[in-house]
């Protein structure tokens, strides 16, 4: 006896038809009653405009880069998740903070440009993980559709988050609720 | 009003008859396309159209706006003039048949009798049948005049399929003629109007007669001169834009007429279920009740239109073997001794 995965397997009977199953009609009868049981079940359509299919909680989607309290950007180009990144998909360049702009970048560098290859990326979270500023996050989001290739390279100005001081309602949306969960934790 | 001798208010109550019921076809089929996806989404736990209007009402409308702006395309090697003919006739030969089917009590309007019935010609069944097979040519016409390969083969496929089922169909319904004694539509639903339904004496000439029609409508799991597995498409794969709307409205026609003509030999036909229509026509009126009866027919057919739906989303097609012995060893041998039974069982009564 092999181990069964559900208890709905039945072992094969291979006697010959009698009479009645060589009609076919009696087991015809039998599938539409299954058939027609379908017709009055509940319908497992998401109806996709008007409702959304919610994500686990586990899930991992579109990048965010992450400002802190005040508004101030937290990368600090230290390059670890493009290390981190196994398909290579990030791509940054470092540049170090002038006089006056200590309310832009919270460290001493920050990122003049920061790009991900959305389709490169494979979703994996290493770059969120490897993050030491917790500057970068995937969020709730798809990646969506676009005509060109150069549309699914994202610029910073696509990453960043809105200010929290200047834009708060942009701000909570971007943060959506499992980031908000994990920003608790 | 005479005219040259001529009754021209039974001209007019006719072609008025006759474009109503060619409106209520086209719009029945119409809606069966809607009424079959949304069977077939329903079966599959799915939705089905929901976006074109309320509940994907105007579906239809959709569909048939697609159809005629689609482009058309005549293939060179095709015979023009039959290839043009096939889908013209599929259509003509599905809209013919509903002229001899008694849609309804009388009516009266003023003092003339107004029969719901275009023709009440006395061979009518014999009249559908003849029409009915008129319908192979649509198949053999399109297959053969689209000079691809393919599409030869399923209209073989589909002519040789129709043949041979309608020998059943036929064997099958003399058993219903013996029973009624007449070829006549409005006698035969009239000896079921007063006595009991045909169905009750003739259950396994239904069944037989019902999977016949499902063969001769081309329907699942009879579908073999359109597997699009096996023959990429069928009888009807050269065609585009509207003419292949045509081939698809045809077999919905199809479907609706022969609902109609099975609940006509076998299920009362516009009799009103457990109803003395004498007696509600004195309360109610005659009209009314003439409209009520018109109503039940179709109640009657669409519910086998649904019936063919529903078969269609359960039993997988035949394979062409299978189909033939099914036909010509099964059906016809069983349709055989079921027309000689209710022949004894009638000498043996009226002795």
């Amino acid at each position: 006896m092999s181990v069964q995965l559900t208890n709905r397997s039945k072992p094969v009977d291979r006697r010959p038809m009698n009479w009645v199953e060589r009609l076919y009609l009696v087991n015809i009868f039998k599938g539409m009653a299954i058939t027609l049981k379908h017709f009055f079940k509940k319908k497992a359509t998401i109806k996709y405009p008007e409702e959304t299919r919610p994500f686990s909680k586990v899930f991992r989607g579109l990048h965010i880069l992450n400002r802190d309290e005040e508004g101030r950007e937290r990368c600090t180009a230290c390059g670890l998740c493009a290390v981190a990144c196994p398909a290579e998909a990030i791509t940054m360049e470092a540049a170090e903070r002038q006089e006056g702009e200590e309310q832009l970048y919270r460290e001493e560098k920050y990122a003049a440009k920061y790009e991900i290859n959305m389709l490169r990326c494979i979703f994996c979270g290493y770059c969120e993980e490897a993050c030491p500023k917790d500057a970068i996050y995937l969020s709730q989001t798809f990646t969506p559709a676009n005509y060109q290739r150069k549309g699914f390279i994202y610029k910073k100005e696509d990453l960043l988050i809105p200010n929290p001081v200047t834009d708060p309602e942009g701000y909570q949306k971007a943060l959506g609720t499992i980031s908000r969960e994990k920003e608790g934790v | 009003m005479y005219l040259l001798a001529i009754d021209w208010i039974f001209i007019i109550e006719k072609l008025v008859l006759i474009a109503g019921i060619v409106t209520l076809s086209m719009v029945v089929a119409m809606y069966a396309t809607y009424g079959e996806r949304k069977v077939a989404a329903f079966i599959q736990d799915r939705i089905g159209p929901n976006r074109a209007g309320p509940f994907g009402l105007l579906q239809p409308l959709a569909d048939g706006g697609k159809l005629f702006f689609k482009e058309e395309i005549i293939p060179l090697a095709s015979s023009k003039f039959l290839f043009i003919l096939g889908p013209l006739l599929a259509m003509v030969t599905a809209l013919l048949t509903s002229a001899v089917i008694p849609w309804g009590a009388n009516m009266s309007i003023g003092d003339r009798v107004v029969p719901l019935q275009v023709a009440d010609v006395n061979i009518g069944i014999l009249y559908v049948f003849g029409v009915v097979s008129l319908g192979v040519y649509g198949i053999m016409l399109g297959g053969w005049a689209s000079n691809n390969k393919f599409s030869l083969l399923a209209a073989i496929r589909g002519a040789s399929q129709m043949v041979s089922y309608e020998l059943a169909m036929g064997l099958s319904l003399i058993a219903v003629l013996m029973l009624t004694g007449s070829l006549q539509m409005s006698v035969i639903v009239g000896e079921q109007y007063n006595s009991v339904w045909n169905i009750v004496y003739q259950p396994i000439g239904f069944i037989i007669f019902f999977i016949c029609a499902l063969a001769e409508t081309n329907r699942t799991p009879f579908d073999l001169p359109e597997a699009e597995n096996e023959l990429n498409f069928g009888y009807h794969q050269e065609y585009s834009s509207m003419k292949l709307g045509f081939y698809l409205f045809a077999e919905y026609i199809n479907m609706f007429i022969s609902g109609v003509i099975m609940a006509t030999l076998y299920f009362g036909g516009y009799d009103i279920p457990f109803v003395n229509e004498a007696r509600l026509a004195t309360h109610i009126g005659e009209n009314w009740v003439a409209l009520l009866t018109f109503l039940t027919l179709m109640a009657k057919a669409l519910f086998f239109v649904f019936v063919f739906m529903w078969i269609r989303w359960t039993i997988p097609r035949f394979r062409f073997d299978q189909l033939m012995r099914l036909g010509w060893k099964r059906l016809i041998p069983l349709a055989l001794a079921n027309m000689i039974i209710t022949a004894l069982v009638i000498l043996w009564l009226k002795k």
